[in-house]
């Protein structure tokens, strides 16, 4: 059967009048094939760029300045592991397993946010992935609460809810720090420059370059375009950098009063390639660590499997 | 990576006494008590609720929506069942 006509398959047709009509497509209903792909495709790398994300801020955790700090940080990078497992679930809704899919991720084969392949050298990098790249990911997360997947969309739900605790706690960071001694200052202000730039990339290619926007926008999976996206992000950072007398790295920012939003300067699409085609900064420590950490917790899962075993066997005895 | 699939479980939460358990998500584990120790540590950091449940995904039958023409009848053509249908004088409409 052809999908191209929706008079030659009655399931197309209901597929997209439930579209048509905003109704969340769930896991049984008939769908493309093309829908299943797409979505599949999106919710891995999201599942993925969670926990791969836990990497940059793990690297802080025992040289946090108080602990105070350190136990936010631990609540955070809990909450990331939580949101990867609330996606890889809703990915196994299209039936593919949490296996394949982190099979794929350690193969190379499934992408994760490339923001994560950037180093965090600095304590102030703690402060500004909070409050930049969970800001950016918020943007992106409260417009896909409205997803057309069901199971996609009650996750971002579950995802916003805990989220905005990230950005404050980052924001409140860097505030401390750029209240603090001109070197503290410093230090925010360059953690600034280096993570600006790449927080910008977070929401992807041009509209007019993004290979899977259209489709994803005409399905509803996505609910507004990256450029869009991205616009609010910069509309609603600027005046937060400004608060704490940080200066946005970029010369060509400023405000547009006829349009009511912030003009802003072309982002560096060459190294956006690189990085997402596996030659940023840290590319292959991120996935080398995250394929340690899978061989390492093997035994943990081989003794619970043996216990289960165990305990099956004595209860048919 | 060698590893057998974990079984799935469903998670409901009763967000505070005097409601219902709600569905909340799923998750993997080897057991009903692991399955606990997980639906805790993943869907209970923030005081979301008082009780969960964790069930075997593959004990719940379901219906399935496409059937649900033939499987249930929506009764519509007894409008009698609902309040609304019986009109009263205004003088006891809040009955």
């Amino acid at each position: 059967m052809t999908e191209k006509n929706p008079l030659a398959d009655p399931r197309l047709a209901a597929f997209e009048e439930k579209i048509s009509n905003d109704q969340r497509i769930e896991p049984k209903d008939w769908m493309p094939d093309a829908f299943r792909k797409n979505v599949l495709r999106q919710m891995s790398q999201h599942a993925h760029s969670e926990v791969i994300g836990m990497q940059p801020e793990g690297n802080w955790i025992t040289r946090a300045p108080t602990l105070y700090r350190k136990i936010v940080l631990l609540a955070k990078i809990q909450d990331e592991g939580g949101h990867g497992l609330y996606l890889y679930s809703a990915a196994e809704t299209l039936g593919t397993s949490r296996e394949e899919m982190v099979q794929a991720l350690h193969d190379g084969k499934a992408k994760y946010a490339s923001i994560f392949n950037y180093p965090s050298l600095t304590w102030a990098d703690i402060g500004m992935i909070g409050w930049l790249v969970d800001g950016a990911a918020i943007v992106n997360q409260v417009s896909l609460q409205r997803t057309s997947y069901g199971p996609y969309s009650r996750a971002m739900i579950r995802i916003c809810k805990e989220e905005s605790f990230h950005q404050r706690q980052g924001y409140e960071a860097t505030m401390v720090l750029a209240r603090g001694s001109a070197e503290q200052k410093a230090m925010a202000q360059d953690s600034l420059n280096r993570w600006w730039w790449p927080s910008m990339m977070m929401f992807g290619p041009h509209d007019s370059e993004s290979a899977h926007s259209g489709q994803s926008m005409k399905w509803k999976l996505k609910r507004e375009s990256n450029d869009v996206l991205r616009q609010r992000f910069v509309d609603q950072t600027v005046p937060q950098a400004e608060f704490i007398g940080l200066k946005i790295p970029d010369p060509d920012l400023k405000w547009n009063e006829e349009r009511g939003s912030y003009d802003f300067g072309e982002i560096d699409w060459d190294e956006f390639m690189q990085v997402i085609s596996g030659n940023g900064p840290c590319n292959r420590q991120r996935l080398q660590h995250s394929i340690r950490a899978q061989e390492d917790g093997q035994w943990v899962r081989d003794a619970m499997h043996a216990y289960e075993l165990k305990r099956q066997a004595r209860e048919v005895a | 990576m060698n590893q057998h699939s974990l079984p799935l479980f469903e998670v409901f939460i009763r967000s505070k006494r005097g409601l219902d358990h709600r569905h909340v998500g799923s998750l993997h584990a080897e057991d009903p008590a692991q399955a606990l120790d997980y639906a805790r540590d993943v869907y209970l950091r923030r005081s979301e609720g008082v009780s969960v449940w964790v069930v075997r995904s593959s004990d719940i039958t379901a219906s399935q929506e496409s059937d649900m023409a033939s499987f249930c009848d929506p009764m519509d053509d007894k409008p009698y069942r609902h309040a609304t249908h019986f009109k009263l004088p205004k003088e006891v409409d809040n009955m």
